[in-house]
């Protein structure tokens, strides 16, 4: 009860028209620098952190600019769908997912059902996760206490076994494409060792940086995608025609329903994912995916236009969006790049993030989390608002929208960390990228690899640096140990299911 | 996308600051342009942290007729930024928040040929402290039970820190060596993490800045044993320094701003003018005494002999610890 009343307090706070209108123009910034690609949360928050010293002293509280970029975070989750869906390539990291079917789905005439889906998708994840956030906020950061080194590590293992464990793909090509990723990820400085890895050249500009993995998504998805299209030329020479109207739009609103499943999973894992430290949205939003697949009736639809399938990652980014803002608020850790800058513009207003945030400052909390109410509800009405206007962009023909995706391509990599050889990195993944996929390589196992390998490796080596060695710290332990084993049986299920299905087949013989 | 095409390319534009045009030279010098404001870490951070606030009060009090930008260049504990700075194609616009890395990524990386003497002595901002960290529950209240516990658990007490060679890392060494012990060292991405590890106790103890370890200390899960500086901290009064507890080490976090090498003088003197100013705001003031920051404003000649000093000292440290020969 105690706390309806806070939050309903928080929210009358959240509704003063100047919050109000920072949630909107929040919420349309944040669509709009989602939807570039390059641009992702965590750049919009940055450009703007200045801005909010000025609404700061204007309001002389930290509760508006709060809201302000609370908004702009939760509009780029929304944002980033738009250009997985209509262009192919990603709008930021968060969406990658999104494009595994959001971008089939548009290619065959349904690219209103798609947005729709996106945008009521991440609104019901947005909601659940706050709601979760508003109910057991500090129960859940002591949760996050309890997840060690071994605890991220089995919880990473069980995502790639996500992937492995499909049926469906062929396995080994699979396996052959996580390494990819895995030795990707490895490139670069070492935060274990401290020394550099695969760097090959001198020049800091070129691999010590490590490769970013915005570089390698846009690379795969923009580059390789267009590739793709002009090789296979299925689709003509002209996109798709797609009809805006009102009536198809709300028969895509009515027919969300279907896409229960992946919305319920997305909305669920995303905010799990999104409270452990170290993780953040878009690891959430590739496990969504992948748990979606592995539990869905006909896996076979994933990567072809599954609703499901882009349901899954929508909800889940920004559920993770959220449940990011909780080790940030109650532990001072951010969950993800973009609450690394909020946490820096907290400290900047004054604010000490830790445990007792929530008892000290409820005049800060409460109408903030009145916020994230409020702006999932102006991003899903201004996002379905737009619809009509995004897909008019895919009634321009592939010859016009091939070189817009290039130049997008390029400028986004480089706007994303102002680093010319990125640019030039990302051309050679995107042709690498087309060539493995004519080989019939899948790639989304390949970028879920450079997502999780950074966050996976050095949490096995921080492990095994307690252990001294000793493996069994992922068995042992009350929660890593029932993790690793699901992760593993996962993993192997394929294997059993080959040796049953031999036997079967010696006996029927 | 073609109605937001030229938002975007305004916003990119702001990200990323021309990097052409040469300012002609003048008498006193204003800047000309947005001013590229490096930190040699990533976002979040406490050098993160530290320049956005630094930001926020030139911004706020209008010190600078030109915007000042920053840019994380992380990689490498801070030799992309040090390259990024030495190959400035406009060092009169171009300066950076440093750590220590400032002091040893250039030692352990010769091959990146950066001599730290060559960027311009801008201004000292504060001297970060750090303190010895441990979980309320562990039972330890002072140093001497830490030390004793310490010995007894061996290498099942583990002591987390940002990242390998760093300051964390030189501060566990040190207590091993002089102590006998085998803390067991664990190298973690932020100091952020570490906190969180001990508060979660999945580590044992922790070297944290005080900004790092606050929300902690205030909620009391954790609790500070000894602060590794030459007189007690105003904020924790009642943490004897490892000098009062019989060791002869105190160390330090630089948090300056520096200028690119080739910065004209008059630049320089405009940048130490401007962060004079920030030091002196009642903003910079609030933010040095509630996180617990030590160190006088300095610049020019004086940085410039503390920088060498610290130099000198690091490449002990660094030689003792087998990081270089």
């Amino acid at each position: 009860m105690e706390v309806l009343v806070a939050l309903s307090d928080g929210i009358l706070v959240a509704l003063e028209p100047l919050n109000l209108g920072l949630a909107v123009l929040g919420v349309i910034v944040g669509l709009f620098v989602g939807a570039m690609p390059g641009l992702g949360s965590v750049n919009g928050v940055a450009i703007l952190l200045p801005f909010t010293f000025v609404i700061q002293s204007m309001t002389g509280s930290a509760t508006s600019p709060m809201i302000f970029l609370a908004a702009i975070y939760y509009g780029a989750m929304y944002g980033g769908a738009i250009s997985s869906i209509t262009l192919g390539i990603p709008g930021a990291s968060t969406a990658v997912a999104t494009t595994f079917d959001g971008r089939p789905l548009a290619l065959k005439g349904q690219a209103d059902r798609a947005l729709v889906t996106a945008a009521v998708a991440s609104f019901v994840g947005g909601t659940i996760s706050t709601m979760l956030f508003t109910g057991f906020a500090p129960m859940l950061a002591s949760v996050a206490l309890d997840f060690g080194d071994p605890e991220i590590f089995a919880l990473m293992l069980l995502a790639f076994a996500t992937f492995v464990g499909l049926g469906g793909d062929d396995i080994p090509k699979t396996i052959f494409s996580i390494c990819i990723g895995l030795v990707l990820a490895t490139v670069g400085f070492d935060i274990v060792s401290g020394e550099p890895r695969l760097i090959f050249f001198d020049s800091v500009n070129w691999f010590s940086r490590g490769i970013q993995f915005l570089v390698l998504a846009i690379g795969v998805y923009g580059i390789g995608e267009m590739l793709w299209t002009i090789n296979s030329s299925r689709y003509g020479t002209t996109m798709t025609n797609v009809d805006v109207s009102f009536s198809r739009i709300m028969a895509a609103l009515r027919s969300f329903p279907e896409a229960w499943k992946g919305t319920t999973i997305g909305s669920l894992l995303g905010f799990f994912v999104g409270i452990l430290p170290a993780a953040g949205a878009t690891p959430g939003s590739l496990m969504s995916y992948g748990v979606t697949k592995m539990v869905s009736r006909d896996p076979k639809q994933f990567g072809q236009g599954s609703i499901d399938g882009i349901a899954a990652p929508e909800a889940a980014n920004n559920s993770a969006s959220t449940g990011a803002m909780l080790p940030m608020m109650t532990l001072g850790i951010p969950g993800s790049p973009t609450t690394a800058v909020l946490l820096a513009g907290m400290v900047i207003w004054g604010l000490q993030p830790g445990p007792l945030l929530f008892s000290e400052q409820p005049d800060f909390v409460w109408p903030l989390i009145g916020s994230f109410y409020i702006s999932n509800i102006v991003a899903v009405l201004v996002n379905l608002a737009c619809i009509p206007l995004f897909l008019w962009m895919l009634r321009m023909p592939f010859t016009i929208l091939a070189p817009l995706i290039f130049v997008l391509s390029l400028i986004g990599t480089y706007a994303a960390y102002q680093n010319p050889y990125d640019v030039w990195l990302m051309v050679l993944v995107g042709i690498a990228a087309f060539f493995l996929r004519l080989l019939d390589y899948p790639l989304a196992p390949a970028v879920l690899a450079i997502v999780l390998g950074p966050i996976a490796e050095p949490k096995l080596r921080q492990s095994l640096l307690f252990s001294d060695g000793d493996f069994s710290i992922f068995f042992t332990r009350p929660i890593a140990g029932p993790i690793t084993v699901i992760a593993l049986i996962l993993i192997f299920l394929p294997l059993l299911k080959l040796i049953r299905d031999k036997i079967r087949g010696r006996r029927a013989a | 996308m073609f109605i937001t095409k030229r938002n975007f390319c305004a916003l990119a534009a702001a990200a990323t600051i021309a990097l052409t045009s040469v300012p002609a030279a003048v008498q006193a010098f204003e800047p000309t342009k947005p001013i590229d404001f490096v930190i040699m870490a990533g976002k979040g951070g406490g050098a993160d942290k530290m320049a956005r606030l630094m930001q926020s009060i030139i911004e706020q009090e209008g010190l600078s007729a030109r915007p000042v930008v920053p840019t994380n260049k992380s990689g490498g504990s801070g030799a992309e930024a040090l390259v990024h700075m030495k190959s400035a194609s406009d060092p009169d616009h171009t300066i950076m928040v440093t750590l220590n890395s400032f002091f040893t990524t250039p030692l352990r990386q010769p091959g990146l040929d950066v001599d730290i003497m060559q960027f311009a002595p801008v201004g000292r901002m504060a001297e970060d402290t750090f303190l010895l960290w441990v979980h309320k529950d562990e039972g330890i209240t002072s140093f001497d039970q830490y030390l004793e516990q310490a010995k007894s658990r061996g290498s099942d007490w583990v002591m987390g820190g940002t990242g390998k060679n760093s300051e964390d890392n030189i501060i566990t060494d040190f207590l091993n060596s002089n102590y006998g012990l085998e803390m067991k060292y664990i190298p973690y991405k932020g100091g952020g993490e570490v906190a969180k590890q001990v508060a979660g106790r999945q580590i044992t103890s922790s070297v944290n800045n005080p900004s790092e370890a606050l929300g902690f200390f205030e909620s009391g899960d954790l609790i500070p044993l000894v602060a590794f500086t030459d007189e007690r901290l105003p904020m924790f009064p009642d943490v004897p320094t490892l000098k009062e507890a019989g060791g002869d080490f105190s160390y330090f976090m630089q948090r300056a701003v520096v200028g690119a090498p080739g910065m004209s003088d008059d630049a320089a003197a405009y940048y130490t003018d401007l962060f004079t100013k920030v030091y002196e705001s009642a903003a910079w003031q609030e933010y040095k005494s509630s996180k617990s920051l030590m160190g006088d404003f300095m610049a020019g000649s004086d940085l410039k002999a503390y920088w060498d000093t610290q130099r000198t000292r690091h490449t002990e440290i660094l030689k003792a610890s087998g990081a270089i020969n």
